[in-house]
């Protein structure tokens, strides 16, 4: 190899700035070979898909409608993978939180109660929250590892979910179709804008971000979190109960999706369907670490994320390219950012030789980038 | 003179408005921009089913009024939120005409319709309506009592198999439909449904019909999207039925025939009366009459005489001669469900959520 | 039941075991090393599309089948870049690299939906096929059945009874140890990933030339990710891989079973159990710390860089 990568000592806070920047930029390179190979006009392809979605007010709110449970799920994930707390089962907790959360609703359809919305909202964040008790709880007295219990808790939330709009809570008047009756307007969230999807879960997400923000970096238990993912060992010495963080981190993450989960059907959804989330979930995970598990990062990216589908829808309909395509790119730009953030904790050196044996030595050895990055990009 | 000048100029005046007016009108006619039709599919394009099938009728409908149609489709589209903002877009995006093709998409095209009356919705087998959102839907229950016919001359087991998605009122509808053919020319055959809880499963298909063939089918049909039920009858030599469309590249010997739909003309004709200007909401549910439902061609391997009798049915299925469910139509338990001398009605149908008589096993509720 | 009826369900059993088996085996080997690729689902597809492509466009089931791993290595080499290269999280990039399969697989398969293809026939073994019972459920099927019959017992002799195998797993343990003693970590973490994706491959192609010989989108439904639940519920042992996988396919087969028997039990709380008994699984292997380190590789999902 000619080049090769060596550790910094120090991560780069410039690169910190800037991967995103050249991961960006190759993605648009890339991109417009792509595009251009396949005869549409690069510039006019890109513009569909990164700008005209946001280029009136009505996009932006469509792009609120569609980041906030990205979002919610995402600041839950970052809070449980700074402590080293691996949740992939953002997915089930709002799929459950939304199951949960929209049978309650649906007792609802006679009353216009102004407790049943809070009353419904509620409920589905405590369902999120359950459902993230499960692993919390083999994990802490079963040393269960948590990422796979998540994915297995995944499959079963969506199955019940199924189960329900198939069987218990199928619209009675609704000719056997899997979902459920309309909600009411009482259990309906309000919308933030005349004439637009724009519910009030966008002021729950962002609220989310400065409650995460604030328990990160300006609370004790965010720093223990947080020394607990750096090093379990250091901890343990400092007396810092582990049991209650791993508990502490779940239930939150689990809070916040089973919340972004009741907020879907409640708010644009407006009824319990088979496919409550197009993987939002799952989306979250990527969501997190492209935001560097940092709330405003997660702001960001999870507005990226979004702006990624939309302007994917766009280009079909505007340049009928095929929705694989927004796939492919997709997966494109998630690879360059990945691999563009290693130039954060590492830098490339010409030829191996040059490379002088400067190992640090660090205490996060094992976890290499995420860890440092965790320090760093606060 | 001065009140005939006047009328004269009046005169002149409605004259030149009406060769205006007729002149706009022209123009607008030989300058016109193409009528924009939306399509949202629920899968892929290359799903080999049923968006397959919606979009095999798009591009017949771009064939067919060449530059005067311009279409759009956004495929995968999940039918939760998504669903409103895609087809709003398509709204906005100043299509006329917008084909919504799956059932999960009725609401958000109905808050969509309201917002945009001047753009006209038409959403697949959807029940509810609106001024400017009409419904459409193919009774491929009416092919697939002609296949039941074809089954029940040519099964020697007396038991055929049928794969089924899941166990709403469409799918139902199909079984019965299917059981009522099958009965009409053979009492003693009955069918057993296998549930895979999947609209597509190449492989889970295949092992339902395996299954059903181990159970002693001889012929199997299928409710599901993909051809895997076809390889199955293929490669084990029993006798199949697709679905959505011709289905006998995958299996030439096993493929008796298939119910298929044939979107093409439903969608050319209301693109059509969009254009014309005489669309209005509807709730079109055409058969073999209309074209809209239609049989592959059928295997050499039936005989003559039931190609005959499957003909003649057909055409009295066309001719309203023949229901498949007219009375009398019995349940399960035998009860008579719809008396001799009427049909069911299509409300009934629509809602349909119980077994006829034949076929085994209890409906999962 | 009958005996015929046993002897079929089992034989099928084998079959819908299969890809899963497949699959399986390239994943416990990539997890043994320590690294956790959840992109199985897209590297599957990818394997599924060019197989079939090959196949169809060269006329030859077995260039096919060849092309097909060499895809889902290809796959996976661009994950080993991403998360071993430059230590990426393994997660996210699996994740990554699933949406990028799958939009590569449709968008490079989009002329081939609705062809159809012959695809790869049964081959009864002589003699073997004759055994009663045994023969027809195992020795009647398709040669890629016997393939991952072979690829068990070679995974399983690899882990088991060769070197190779110990550094593997000593790799996945504990990356700095291996390392100190002097181990090639970054090498063997590669093989694994590339074993992983060609076994990925294979068994995409499993599906798309012999079980149902076609190509549509998507086709895998889910596969990949029951592969991922198998090699926990196997407790990362490859003769239970073999015996998880075949529990699943009996499983699904018993389901649709019942239902022509006349049952009728929900379909979606009957997919609910595989994935309850692997977390009952699981709970069980891990409630004994010290028994747990004998089953999960320590080190799975970290990064661990050669600059280290």
């Amino acid at each position: 190899m000619i080049f090769k990568l060596e550790r910094r000592v120090d991560d780069s806070r410039w690169m910190a700035y800037l991967s995103p920047i050249l991961a960006g930029t190759l993605t648009l390179i890339t991109g417009s070979i792509l595009f251009w190979a396949l005869g549409k006009d690069p510039l006019q392809t890109l513009y569909t898909f990164f700008i005209a979605p946001v280029s009136d007010l009505y996009g932006w709110t469509e792009l609120g409608v569609k980041a906030a449970p990205i979002m919610l799920c995402a600041l839950g994930l970052a809070v449980c993978y700074r402590g080293k707390v691996w949740n992939i089962g953002a997915e089930g907790q709002l799929l459950f939180g939304a199951l949960v959360g929209g049978g309650v609703a649906l007792q609802f359809l006679e009353s216009d109660s102004a407790f049943a919305l809070p009353l419904v909202l509620v409920a589905g964040a405590l369902a999120g929250m359950a459902w993230a008790a499960i692993p919390a709880l083999l994990k802490t007295h079963f040393n269960t590892n948590e990422i796979l219990t998540t994915i297995m808790l995944n499959y079963i939330a969506l199955n019940l979910l199924l189960f329900s709009v198939h069987g218990p809570l199928k619209d009675p008047g609704g000719f056997n179709f899997p979902e459920s009756a309309l909600f009411t307007e009482a259990v309906t969230l309000p919308l933030l804008l005349e004439d637009s999807r724009m519910h009030i879960g966008i002021l729950f997400a962002l609220f989310a971000l400065v409650a995460v923000w604030v328990l990160l970096s300006k609370t004790f238990v965010g720093f223990q979190i947080k020394v607990l993912g750096l090093d379990t060992r250091a901890a343990h010495f400092a007396g810092f109960k582990e049991r209650r963080l791993v508990w502490l981190a779940l239930l939150l993450s689990g809070a916040l999706a089973g919340l972004a989960g009741v907020c879907e059907v409640t708010g644009p959804i407006g009824q319990l369907v088979p496919q409550v989330s197009p993987g939002y979930g799952y989306a979250a995970i990527i969501v997190a670490f492209l935001g560097r598990l940092h709330p405003v990062g997660i702001l960001l990216s999870s507005m990226l994320m979004a702006l990624i589908y939309i302007g994917g829808e766009l280009v079909q309909i505007e340049l009928n390219l095929p929705l694989a395509l927004t796939g492919l790119f997709q997966g494109m730009l998630l690879f360059f950012l990945l691999a563009c953030d290693v130039l954060i904790a590492y830098r490339i050196r010409l030829s191996p030789r040059f490379s002088a044996l400067r190992k640090p030595s660090s205490a996060a050895l094992v976890n290499g980038a995420d860890a440092n990055l965790s320090t760093h990009s606060q | 003179m001065k009140q005939e000048k006047k009328s004269l100029a009046q005169r002149f005046a409605k004259a030149a408005g009406v060769a205006l007016a007729l002149f706009m009108s022209a123009q607008s006619v030989t300058a016109a921009e193409p009528v924009k039709v939306g399509f949202v599919y629920v899968g892929p394009t290359g799903d080999a089913g049923w968006t397959y099938s919606h979009d095999k009728a798009r591009k017949y409908v771009e064939e067919q009024l060449g530059d005067k149609v311009k279409t759009t489709y956004v495929e995968s589209v999940a039918e939760g939120a998504d669903a409103e903002r895609v087809i709003r877009q398509l709204a906005k995006s100043g299509n006329d005409l917008i084909f919504t093709t799956s059932f999960g998409y009725m609401n958000p095209t109905l808050k969509v319709a309201k917002q945009f009356p001047k753009v006209k919705f038409e959403h697949a087998s959807g029940y509810k309506r609106a001024k400017n959102v009409g419904t459409y839907f193919d009774r491929i229950y009416e092919g697939r009592y002609l296949t039941g016919v074809i089954a029940g001359k040519m099964t020697k087991s007396n038991i055929v198999g049928y794969v089924g998605s899941f166990p709403i009122p469409e799918v139902v509808r199909g079984i019965d439909a299917f059981t009522q053919g099958l009965r009409s020319v053979n009492p003693k055959a009955v069918v057993k449904v296998v549930w895979v809880s999947s609209w597509y499963d190449p492989a889970k298909e295949r092992e339902a019909a395996e299954t059903l063939i181990l159970q002693g089918a001889d012929i199997i049909n299928q409710h599901t999207d993909s051809p895997g039920p076809i390889q199955a009858a293929q490669a084990k030599g029993v006798y199949a039925f697709g679905y959505h469309s011709d289905m006998s590249l995958y299996g030439k010997d096993a493929h008796l025939t298939a119910a298929t739909h044939n979107w093409g003309p439903v969608y050319l004709e209301k693109v059509k009366s969009v254009m014309d200007g005489s669309w209005t909401s509807t709730d079109f549910w055409g058969g073999l009459a209309s074209g809209a439902t239609a049989l592959a061609p059928l295997n050499p391997a039936i005989p003559e005489d039931v190609v005959k009798l499957v003909e003649e049915r057909k055409q009295a299925i066309i001719d309203g001669k023949l229901h498949p469910f007219q009375g009398p139509v019995k349940d399960q338990s035998g009860a008579v469900k719809v008396p001799a001398g009427e049909v069911m009605s299509d409300e009934d149908l629509l809602s349909l959520n119980w077994y006829v008589e034949g076929v085994e096993g209890e409906l999962p509720k | 039941m009958d005996y015929d009826l046993i002897v079929n369900i089992l034989y099928a059993t084998v079959r819908t075991g299969t890809p899963l088996i497949l699959v399986a085996l390239g994943e416990l080997v990539c997890e043994k090393s320590g690294v956790l690729n959840l992109g199985q689902e897209g590297m599957m597809l990818m394997g599924a599309v060019i197989g079939f492509i090959a196949a169809l466009e060269t006329g030859n089931l077995w260039l096919g089948v060849t092309f097909a791993m060499a895809a889902g290595l290809m796959m996976s080499l661009l994950f080993g870049f991403i998360a071993l290269n430059l230590s990426a999280n393994q997660v996210a990039t699996g994740l990554a690299l699933t949406i990028f399969g799958t939009g590569l697989s449709a968008f490079v398969g989009s002329d081939y939906v609705g062809t159809p293809l012959v695809g790869i026939e049964p081959w009864h073994i002589p003699l073997l096929s004759d055994i009663p019972f045994v023969g027809r459920i195992l020795f009647s099927h398709d040669p890629l059945v016997y393939l991952s019959f072979g690829l068990f017992v070679g995974v399983y002799l690899f882990l088991n009874r060769s070197h190779a195998g110990l550094a593997l797993k000593a790799v996945g343990e504990s990356p700095q140890s291996a390392k100190a003693t002097g181990l090639p970590v970054f090498k063997i973490r590669y093989l694994a990933v590339m074993f992983g994706g060609a076994m990925a491959g294979l068994a995409g192609a499993y599906l798309s030339l012999a079980y149902t010989p076609l190509w549509a989108e998507n086709m895998t439904a889910g596969r990949g990710w029951i592969a991922l639940a198998l090699v926990v519920f196997a407790s990362w042992k490859a003769e239970r891989v073999l015996l998880g996988a075949y529990l699943f396919g009996a499983f699904s087969i018993m389901h649709l079973v019942a239902q022509g028997l006349g049952f009728s039990v929900s379909p979606n709380l009957l997919a609910i159990m595989p994935y309850l008994a692997t977390i009952v699984v699981l709970v069980m292997l891990s409630s004994d710390k010290a028994r747990v380190k004998l089953y999960a590789p320590v080190s799975l999902g970290k990064p661990f860089h050669p600059a280290d």
